[in-house]
C-alpha cells in the first residue's frame, strides 16, 4: 500500500468538501491527509489529498472523484513531477538544561522557534513530509508534548 | 418578468416538458404546491413519499426521461431517500424537489427540519441546496441535464420555503441544455475489440441495463446475429434481447441458468456491455470466467476495472459502441459453440415437468393470459427471481425491478408510474406477501387513478427468499421469516376500492384470472402458494457461479 498525492480542483460551492470526504468514507478509501484552500481564482478551490492504496484503488479514487459534478480536474502528483510541502507545529518538552541541544537540532532542520516556555519550545517547521517525519523522530527522545501537521499541499512543476 | 421561486420551479418544469409530477404537500413546499394549482401540470398525490419517489421512478424507467417527485422538509424528505438511493443504484433519472425550512430557521432544529442536502450526498448523482433565488433558474435547468446525461441518475433540489416565496426579475426561464455529446468510440479501440471477437472461438455477450438506457436493443441484436455471439443478461439486462431468439442464453448469476453460468465458464471471451460485474451476477469474482479475456464497454469510466480487470475496455454509450463494432466484426459461423450451449441447456435446464401450481407455472399462466406486450414490474424476493427466470419479456423497457438496491415495496408504485407514462399498456406487478405490505398504501393512489395495473401476489406467508437462505445456509434456524397471521389481501384491495380476488394455486380459475388481467382498470389477485418452494438453481453467496445448487440436489 503506497501513498499517493492527488490534487483535485473543485468548484468553490456549498457542500463540496462534504461530498469529497463522503466519497472517501462511502467507498472505504483511506485519507492520510486532506488540505483544502482557495486558489488564484475565487470560484475554484483546490484539495490536496494524500491517499493510501494500491494502483487499483488509486485508479478508482481518481475515476470516482471525476464523476462528482463539482470536480473540475483530478491530477495525480508523482513526487518527481511536483513540489510538495507541509507545515507542522511541534511542541517539544525541554528544560533549560536541554535547551541548547534542542535548539541545535532545530537549527539543523531550519525549524523556526515559534514559542518558548519554561518546560517546552514550540517549533514551526515546513518542507517535504519526510523532513518533518525525521525532525519529529529526532525530537521524540526529548518528549513531544503535542504536534500537528497541515497535510501536504502540492503543485506540479512546469516543464519548459 | 418578475417571478417567485415557486413560479420559477413550475415554469422550469414546463420548459423541461414535465406534464405529470407526483408527491405529497406539506408546510415547507406549500408555496410550490400553490403555484402548481393552475399550472396545467398534473399532480399525482401519493400516500407516502417513498411511494411518490417510486412512482417517479416508474415514469422515468418506462419513458427514459427524467421524472419529478416532490416532498416537504423533514420526514417528507427522509421518506424519499430509499427511492432516491434505488434510482442511483439502477441509474434512473429522477429529479426530487424538496421543501426546506426558511433560512432564519436553518440549523435551529426547527419543526420538520432535517439536513436533506447532507443526507442526499451519497445517494444522488448530484444535489443542490438553493441558497439564492438568483441561482434557481440555472439550478433547475442543470438538475434535469445532470439527471439525464451520461449515466443517468437522481438529482435532488432542496429549496428553502422563503426562496419559494421570494421574487426576482429575470429575462426568461433558461431553455433545457442539450445533453452533452456522447464521445464517439475511438476507432483504434473498436478495431482492437473487433479483432479479439473475430479471433475468439467461444465468445459470449453479457448485457446489462446500460443497453436499455442507451436504447441499444436493436444494435445488440444486429451485432449478435452478425458475429454469432450468444447473449446472456444480468437482472437489469432482462428485456434487452428477444426471449425466444436462438442466441439467447437468459439470465446469468446467482439465480441465472446453470447452462448460462456453465457456458460463461467455458467461454474464451466475455463482452460486457453496459453492466458492472455486480456480485449477484459474477458470484465469486475470482472464479468468474477464469479462462476468458474480458472486454468491457461502459459509459461510466469508473466501472471499468472497478471489480474485474478487463483486457480491453472502452468508455462508450452501449449503442454507439455496438453500432461502431458491427462494422468491424466479421460474419462468423460459430455453430460448434452454439450447439455446445444448446447441449448445456439440454443437460442443465431440465424442465422438471412442474405442476400447474408451482410458482413458475403460475407466472407462465399469467404471461399467457395477460395482454400481449404487457409491461412487468416486480417487488423483491422469490417472486422476483421466478419472474426474472421465466417471464418472456418483450424487448425494450418492459421489465422494472429493483436490481441494485433490492428494495421491497418497489413494485406497486413503480407499476403505477409506468402505467402513467404509458397508458396504452397493461402493467403487471408481481409481488409477494412480504413486499406488497411495504408500500401497500399506494393502492389508494392506484384507486384514484384507475390505471391498468394488475397486482399479482404470490402469497406464501413468509419472507421466502430470506427463509430460503436460513434453510440452505443457516442450519434451518428459522427466525422472523414466517408471518404469524395471514393477511387477506383481496379484502384489503376491496377496502381501497380495487377489485380483489383470492385464489389457491392448486385451483386457479382461468376465466376469472383472465378477466382480471384483461378488463380495464386496476385489480389485485392474491394467489396462495405453498411455502416449500425455493428459487433454484442458486449460487451460494461467495461461491463461484458454476457451483450452483439445483432443485434435484435438494428434492
Amino acid at each position: 500500500m503506497s501513498q499517493h498525492v492527488i490534487s483535485v480542483k473543485v468548484e468553490n460551492k456549498f457542500g463540496v468538501l462534504a461530498r469529497v470526504a463522503g466519497l472517501f468514507s462511502a467507498r472505504g478509501y483511506n485519507i492520510d491527509s486532506l488540505a483544502v484552500s482557495r486558489t488564484e481564482d475565487d470560484d475554484i478551490s483546490i484539495m490536496t489529498i494524500v491517499v493510501k492504496g494500491d494502483d487499483k484503488i488509486l485508479e478508482q479514487v481518481k475515476k470516482q472523484l471525476h464523476k462528482l459534478i463539482d470536480v473540475i480536474k483530478v491530477s495525480d502528483h508523482a513526487p518527481q513531477l511536483s513540489i510538495q510541502r507541509e507545515l507542522a507545529l511541534v511542541k517539544v518538552s525541554c528544560t533549560s538544561a536541554k535547551r541548547s541541544e534542542v535548539l541545535q537540532l532545530a537549527e539543523l532542520f531550519k525549524a523556526e522557534v515559534a514559542d518558548v516556555a519554561h518546560k517546552s519550545i514550540t517549533f514551526s517547521i515546513d518542507g517535504e513530509s519526510g523532513k518533518i517525519d525525521r525532525f519529529i523522530e529526532l525530537a521524540t527522545p526529548y518528549g513531544i508534548k503535542e504536534s500537528m501537521r497541515t497535510g501536504v499541499v502540492s503543485i506540479l512543476k512546469d516543464r519548459d | 418578468m418578475k417571478l417567485t421561486g415557486s413560479q420559477i420551479i413550475v415554469e422550469s418544469l414546463k420548459k423541461q416538458g414535465i406534464d405529470v409530477v407526483t408527491g405529497i404537500p406539506g408546510s415547507a413546499n406549500l408555496p410550490l404546491y400553490t403555484e402548481l394549482h393552475e399550472s396545467g401540470i398534473e399532480h399525482i398525490l401519493a400516500r407516502h413519499e417513498q411511494g411518490a419517489g417510486f412512482i417517479a421512478q416508474g415514469m422515468a424507467r418506462r419513458s427514459g426521461k427524467p421524472a419529478v417527485c416532490l416532498a416537504t422538509s423533514g420526514p417528507g424528505a427522509t421518506n424519499l431517500l430509499t427511492a432516491i438511493a434505488d434510482a442511483k443504484m439502477d441509474s434512473v433519472p429522477v429529479v426530487a424537489i424538496t421543501g426546506q425550512v426558511a433560512l432564519p430557521f436553518i440549523g435551529t432544529d426547527a419543526f420538520q427540519e432535517v439536513d436533506t442536502f447532507g443526507l442526499s450526498l451519497s445517494i444522488t448523482k448530484h444535489s443542490f441546496l438553493v441558497k439564492d433565488i438568483g441561482d434557481l433558474p440555472g439550478i433547475m435547468r442543470d438538475a434535469f441535464n445532470i439527471a439525464a446525461s451520461g449515466r443517468p441518475g437522481p438529482v435532488l433540489v432542496d429549496v428553502q420555503k422563503d426562496i419559494q416565496n421570494q421574487s426576482i426579475e429575470i429575462d426568461s426561464i433558461p431553455d433545457p441544455l442539450p445533453l452533452p455529446p456522447k464521445s464517439a468510440p475511438g476507432e483504434k479501440e473498436i478495431k482492437e475489440i473487433a479483432e479479439a471477437i473475430n479471433k475468439s472461438a467461444r465468445p459470449v455477450i453479457y448485457a446489462g441495463g446500460g443497453v436499455i438506457l442507451s436504447g441499444a436493443e436493436e444494435a445488440l441484436r444486429i451485432f449478435a446475429e452478425k458475429a454469432s455471439v450468444p447473449v446472456a443478461v444480468s437482472l437489469r439486462g432482462l428485456s434487452t434481447f428477444d426471449h425466444y431468439h436462438p442466441l439467447y442464453m437468459g439470465l446469468i448469476g446467482m439465480h441465472g441458468n446453470l447452462s448460462t453460468n456453465t457456458a460463461f465458464n467455458e467461454a474464451d471471451l466475455v463482452i460486457c456491455i453496459g453492466a458492472r460485474f455486480n456480485d449477484r451476477t459474477t458470484g465469486n469474482t475470482n472464479g468468474f470466467c477464469p479462462d476468458a479475456r474480458i472486454i468491457h464497454a461502459d459509459i461510466d469510466a469508473a466501472e471499468i476495472g472497478k471489480i474485474r480487470r478487463s483486457d480491453l475496455s472502452i468508455v462508450s454509450d452501449a449503442g454507439d459502441f455496438l453500432e461502431a463494432l458491427v462494422n468491424y466484426s466479421e460474419k462468423k459461423d460459430r455453430s460448434g459453440w452454439i450447439s455446445r450451449i444448446n447441449e448445456l441447456k439440454k443437460i442443465h435446464d431440465k424442465d422438471f415437468q412442474l405442476p400447474g401450481y408451482h410458482p413458475l407455472e403460475i407466472i407462465r399462466t399469467v404471461s399467457n393470459l395477460a395482454h400481449e406486450g404487457s409491461i412487468v414490474a416486480t417487488d423483491v424476493g422469490q417472486h422476483q427471481m421466478w419472474v426474472a427466470r421465466t417471464y418472456p419479456f418483450p424487448v425494450g423497457r418492459t421489465f422494472f425491478t429493483s436490481g441494485g438496491l433490492g428494495t421491497m415495496g418497489f413494485g406497486l408504485p413503480v407499476a403505477i408510474g409506468a402505467a402513467l407514462a404509458d397508458k396504452t399498456k397493461t402493467v403487471l406487478c408481481f409481488s409477494g406477501d412480504g413486499s406488497i405490505l411495504m408500500n401497500i398504501q399506494e393502492l389508494a393512489t392506484l384507486a384514484d387513478l384507475g390505471l391498468n395495473v394488475k397486482v399479482i401476489i404470490l402469497d406464501n406467508g413468509q419472507l421466502g427468499l430470506v427463509r430460503q437462505q436460513q434453510e440452505l445456509f443457516y442450519g434451518r434456524k428459522f427466525i422472523a421469516t414466517s408471518f404469524r397471521t395471514h393477511t387477506d389481501f383481496s379484502t384489503i384491495a376491496s377496502g381501497f376500492g380495487i377489485r380483489g380476488i383470492d385464489m389457491n394455486a392448486a385451483r386457479i380459475d382461468m376465466a376469472q384470472l383472465e378477466s382480471a388481467l384483461k378488463e380495464p382498470g386496476p385489480c389485485l389477485v392474491n394467489i396462495n402458494i405453498s411455502g416449500e418452494y425455493n428459487v433454484y438453481p442458486m449460487v451460494p453467496p461467495g461461491k463461484e457461479n458454476i457451483n450452483m445448487l439445483t432443485e434435484d440436489m435438494h428434492e
